[in-house]
């Protein structure tokens, strides 16, 4: 495969040809932001925090999804991208109900990271406070809608790790929800494995197990590596804590 | 002769929160001789003072605004302060003062007066005596203008100290990392 060389911030790097501009910055310690995106599952370029800017293209790309190019110069921090990703912060946190006071997942939250790295010192749009519902009608866990921003996490997992593919998205625009099944509530699906692989890549206390309360949801994304690593080399890699 | 000099005015003011703001406040503990050094307190929920007075240097407002009165009361304190702090994060976002706020308000108070009531299942209406609510809780900033922000469920007294200090040197504080914190 094709050797591509890039600047980021600077400095020069090589990649891959076909490596997206987030797999080359993370394999070199280079902090971009995201939400959507995580190792293991499909990319969809969807939340946006990850945009970094391009010379010669005026509009920012995701690093998620823009692959490598011979000779790209790219930023990945500066006053005008932290705007933007404040921004989408301030967005999510105004579209949704989000009071890390009472959520299960309160210092265990991406969401809540992601406000704090960026400066989210307080929100300027109005909030909407939506009228979203809550499914405890799972036996294990439950899916609260109000702390959901649609990364589609949870449909990802399923589909592609699990392969039960419970969960999709319905609706449109800021009507947009995730659903089981065709709109039936959780405890009533009948392709649920039970698994909970969607509650623990959650990056909020949208989906979170029975039983827990303020600040106890821990979720951990090892199994993913764990499951990947067994299926794509036939090796079984210790995953601690993780 | 030492009430001659003149100390910076500082206020506390008590919206729609629970006071948890103003408990961590006093846990400020030993800092509080200090701090009664520096400063005149001359509005607070701590102290017995009626109306909002003329000329406060800085002002701490807890909580969201939530009905009338609250309404009237952030406009006096912006008219009146030099420096207006939301004082932790029901004045900051609404947290968890808004969370009625996706029900409507006939919805609640007949949830709160008249369901959930043990003795007397009426509501009060004589709004002379008691606010009227107004149909949503709002952060403090999205009424009026709000000069620095103090995050968590509550500010902790290490953030409260630093931001009445800075504020004592006359520089706004920037809580960029530090105690950014929600919840």
């Amino acid at each position: 495969m094709a050797v591509k060389t890039l600047t980021i911030n600077g400095e020069q790097y090589s990649a891959q040809e076909g490596e997206s501009i987030l797999s080359v910055a993370r394999q070199h310690n280079i902090p971009i932001p995201t939400l959507c995106h995580l190792e293991g599952l499909s990319t969809v370029g969807a939340c946006r925090l990850c945009v970094v800017q391009i010379e010669g293209i005026p509009r920012l790309l995701p690093a998620c999804t823009t692959k490598v190019e011979e000779g790209m110069v790219i930023q990945t921090a500066n006053e005008r991208l932290n705007k933007y990703r404040r921004m989408i912060v301030a967005l999510l946190a105004s579209e949704g109900n989000h009071v890390c006071a009472v959520c299960v997942a309160n210092n265990h939250c991406e969401l809540q990271d992601l406000a704090y790295s960026v400066g989210l010192v307080r929100v300027r749009y109005p909030y909407l406070f939506p009228n979203k519902q809550l499914d405890a009608t799972h036996k294990d866990y439950v899916m609260d809608h109000n702390r959901c921003v649609l990364c589609t996490r949870c449909v990802r997992v399923c589909d592609e790790v699990e392969g039960a593919h419970v969960w999709d998205v319905a609706g449109r625009g800021i009507n947009s929800e995730i659903i089981t099944g065709l709109d039936y509530s959780w405890g009533n699906s009948q392709t649920c494995t039970e698994c909970g692989k969607c509650v623990m890549v959650c990056p909020t206390g949208a989906l979170f197990e029975k039983g827990v309360t303020v600040s106890e949801m821990e979720k951990k994304k090892g199994f993913l590596k764990y499951i990947i690593t067994a299926r794509q080399k036939k090796e079984w890699v210790s995953i601690g804590n993780e | 002769m030492k009430d001659k000099i003149q100390k910076p005015k500082v206020a506390t003011v008590w919206l729609g929160g629970c006071s948890g703001c103003h408990m961590s406040f006093l846990d400020l503990d030993e800092r509080l001789i200090e701090l009664a050094d520096k400063i005149d307190l001359v509005y607070s929920p701590l102290a017995d003072v009626k109306t909002f007075p003329n000329n406060v240097d800085i002002t701490l407002v807890e909580g969201a605004v939530t009905n009338d009165e609250n309404e009237e009361m952030a406009h006096t304190v912006r008219k009146h302060s030099r420096y207006v702090l939301s004082f932790g994060d029901c004045a900051t976002t609404g947290n968890v003062t808004a969370m009625r706020n996706r029900f409507g308000n006939a919805e609640l108070i007949d949830r709160a007066y008249r369901e959930l009531a043990d003795i007397s299942n009426s509501v009060p209406n004589d709004h002379t005596l008691i606010a009227q609510l107004r149909e949503q809780a709002i952060p403090l900033h999205h009424l009026i203008r709000v000069d620095a922000f103090l995050h968590g469920c509550p500010p902790t007294p290490d953030e409260i100290w630093f931001a009445i200090n800075e504020l004592l040197q006359g520089r706004i504080p920037v809580f960029n990392t530090q105690f950014l914190r929600y919840g």
